[in-house]
């Protein structure tokens, strides 16, 4: 019992994380601490399941948040050290549910290697990284998703003077991408299913597969297309590289909290469908206090004016005013971070609400 | 400690009677005691700490145990010793990684072996040049971090090469470019295994040479010219079985297709990055071992060789470097070890090594982080005591033996 209270310590890591972007090389490391910190931390009888999620987020004072290391338009340091991104966005509209004060967010950069064990450890609360939800990452983990931020797919990037026009033209190429991601796999099963050969080169950070497709050490960069737009700004010149045609995968793009705590996965979840019902019904950022006098009971209710929905949630009846006044509405965060506000100019397209032919739907407040 | 007592008695060592309380004030008896108390409760700890983390995984609903060393990869990697699909097992995958580790260690081990000891001599040497240039190398290459050398090796020199279309024409058909080494692939057709067989027969019969010169030099003092007989042995018979067998070789050159050399063999850059900085950082540090190994045989040894008239090149040969390998080999020993963990740097360069394969993209696909991890520091650990118990052997071998 001695061990256990002693252990019981080490979850919360004490560590100042805000710029922590540029990670070290300690990997091995990094992993067999987390794998020692899963193996004897988490008590057998108390904290994560039974004392809840919100109530040590409470007591802590700040939401610790999993981040992309730096991921345009998703979550990515600015030239103020502010992270920025639709990811990043919904830290801190959690944050602001709980708080009522969206600057209550500790964000962690994790790689893409690192994320699942930083969950599963307790390290962070909340994994807001343009993750894909896999069935297995949903129910052998140890985790669940709560929603679908971005609806994606995997595609394919080369430079325009090679002359390919499809995916199937890249016989025989060599091929960069991440490690630890759907998109490892989903290339290989893609070009295995097609009879094609190819030769996979592989990197642990995304910034060094940009870098190994910049020096020519392959032919062709493949990510989620988002990435891909984003990483291609990056680029010297990023008109002389072309993207395909072809989407080979479904990547739906969500944030992931610990299976095992349902109270805390249903207010992340509904941050997220308030955020989509506040662009449904036309309440941003900018007219949510003139909102709350609106006669629209579907409003009314969104921005706790009627009925008692907070308190299903464990917070106040007001929630979903704090999440649209830190966060905005889904769109509204879209367009700032991958749309038209943002240097990805990125189109709605499959992400658009579902009333504009999109497939972002949420269920109703009633 | 104490004295000792007739075989046979129970009882404490002041020589009293035997009596229960008297145990207690036995200072054998309650150091062992202690010992057993102490082994109980480190087998508790493990016990508690084994029996924690499968609850916590169950809490969690993380999936444990090692079934998923069976299941499908369904990721590819770049460069295989073994035949490895993506439709191919964890466990396949580990293997994979395994023996990346192991190619990449042991190349270096021998790598930085060879130019450990030219460098070393070379510190010695009387050359003022050679040996100024020698210590700058050890100098500057023993005081920058191994990463660091690597990103070098890897970003500066193998990223700067050109395209495969530009690729640099190598003699026989080989080409180097930014995406490796490409060499002919020699393909052996039947009747190689005559020459496979000369080759085993010239070492054999060297060896025994070798073996009978000694013996006839210790009998009769009269010398045999062994070195010349052995080369000829080994190079000699098996290319006159080449000749005989009507050469049955041939090589599959690379051919440059759309985007890369078809065919061939390639070596990757991730893989030469890693050896090169693997072995010219480890060389730095074994040619000062070598220097110091040298440095620390006594001169009247050379002195008294001279004495005998033997010549400079047989001083270092038959009474320098036997004794300096004593000093030499334990040391060694841990730079070995060390290349072999460093290699796990790999995953810096994008080398497909164990910790990239398995501790990494096998580890992430899985989840099973406490599994994956308990595995590959296994691994490390075993590779490291079977190092170790080699050398050991080795250093028994070439110990002084007293008569």
């Amino acid at each position: 019992m001695v061990l256990r209270l002693a252990l019981r310590q080490f979850p919360s890591p004490s560590w100042r994380s805000h710029a922590w972007h540029g990670r070290g090389e300690g990997r091995l490391l990094g992993s067999a601490l987390a794998a020692f910190l899963l193996a004897v931390s988490v008590p057998a009888s108390a904290a994560l399941s039974q004392a809840g999620t919100l109530e040590t987020v409470k007591a802590r004072g700040v939401l610790n948040c999993g981040v992309n290391t730096g991921l345009a338009g998703f979550s990515a340091p600015d030239d103020k050290g502010e992270w920025t991104g639709i990811d990043a966005d919904f830290c801190r509209a959690v944050a602001a549910a709980i708080f009522k004060d969206g600057g209550r967010v500790k964000f962690l950069p994790l790689n893409a290697k690192e994320r699942f064990t930083a969950l599963q450890s307790g390290e962070v609360d909340l994994l807001s990284r343009n993750t894909t939800w896999t069935m297995s990452r949903d129910t052998s983990l140890g985790m669940n998703f709560t929603g679908v931020m971005y609806y994606d797919g995997q595609a394919f990037m080369v430079r325009k003077s090679l002359g390919v026009a499809s995916v199937k033209d890249l016989a025989g190429a060599s091929i960069c991408v991440q490690t630890g991601t759907t998109n490892e796999q989903n290339l290989a099963d893609y070009f295995s299913a097609n009879g094609i050969g190819y030769r996979p080169v592989v990197f642990e950070r995304l910034i060094e597969v940009l870098a190994a497709y910049n020096t020519g050490r392959c032919d062709a960069f493949t990510t989620d297309s988002s990435q891909l737009v984003s990483e291609r700004t990056r680029l010297p010149n990023p008109d002389d590289h072309v993207m395909l045609p072809e989407l080979i995968s479904k990547e739906p793009l969500g944030p992931v909290v610990r299976q095992g705590d349902a109270g805390w996965a249903n207010i992340v979840r509904w941050v997220h469908f308030a955020m989509l019902n506040a662009e449904e019904y036309g309440v941003s950022s900018k007219n949510v206090d003139q909102m709350l006098s609106s006669p629209n009971p579907e409003i009314r209710r969104l921005l706790g004016q009627e009925g008692d929905f907070g308190k299903g949630l464990g917070l106040d009846n007001d929630w979903a005013v704090a999440v649209i006044r830190a966060a905005g509405n889904y769109g509204e965060s879209f367009e700032r971070n991958l749309g038209s506000g943002s240097r990805l100019g990125l189109a709605r397209g499959r992400n658009a609400l579902w009333k504009d032919g999109g497939l972002q739907y949420a269920p109703p407040i009633r | 400690m104490e004295g000792k007592k007739p075989p046979g008695t129970v009882g404490n060592s002041a020589g009293l009677p035997f009596s229960w309380p008297g145990l207690l004030y036995d200072t054998r008896v309650r150091g062992a005691a202690l010992q057993v108390l102490l082994l109980i409760v480190l087998l508790l700890i493990g016990y508690e700490i084994a029996t924690n983390t499968a609850a916590n995984l169950r809490k969690q609903n993380i999936a444990s145990g090692f079934g998923f060393l069976g299941r499908t990869a369904g990721f590819d990697i770049s460069q295989t010793v073994i035949d490895y699909k993506s439709t191919s097992s964890y466990a396949r995958a580990f293997w994979v990684g395994f023996l990346n580790t192991l190619l990449v260690a042991a190349l270096g081990v021998v790598l930085a072996t060879v130019l450990g000891f030219l460098i070393g001599l070379a510190r010695l040497s009387a050359n003022w040049l050679v040996a100024r240039l020698a210590t700058v190398y050890v100098e500057v290459v023993r005081n920058v971090p191994l990463l660091l050398q690597l990103f070098v090796w890897y970003v500066a020199v193998l990223r700067a090469l050109p395209p495969p279309q530009q690729g640099l024409a190598l003699a026989g058909g080989a080409t180097f470019d930014v995406r490796g080494l490409h060499l002919p692939r020699p393909l052996f057709e039947g009747g190689a295994w005559w020459v496979a067989a000369a080759l085993l027969l010239g070492i054999a019969l060297a060896v025994g040479i070798k073996i009978w010169a000694g013996g006839r030099q210790r009998a009769t003092g009269e010398q045999f010219p062994v070195a010349w007989m052995s080369i000829g042995l080994v190079a000699g018979l098996p290319l006159l079985a080449f000749l005989l067998a009507g050469r049955p070789l041939a090589f599959d050159y690379p051919r440059l297709g759309r985007f890369n050399f078809e065919g061939g063999l390639t070596i990757e850059p991730e893989f030469m990055a890693l050896l090169f900085g693997l072995a010219f950082y480890t060389a730095s540090f074994i040619a000062e071992i070598v220097r110091s190994g040298i440095t620390g045989v006594a001169r009247g040894q050379k002195e008294a060789a001279a004495a005998l008239g033997l010549r400079r090149s047989q001083i270092l040969r038959l009474v320098v470097i036997p004794q300096a390998l004593r000093l030499i080999i334990p040391p060694l020993t841990n730079q070995y070890l060390n290349l072999t963990k460093n290699s796990s740097l790999a995953v810096a360069i994008g080398y497909p090594d164990l910790v990239a394969v398995f501790a990494g993209t096998v580890l992430n696909q899985t989840g099973q982080a406490v599994e994956v991890i308990l595995i590959t520091m296994g691994v490390y650990l075993a590779l490291s005591l079977m190092t170790a118990l080699l050398m050991n052997w080795f250093n028994a071998r070439m110990a002084i033996i007293e008569r």
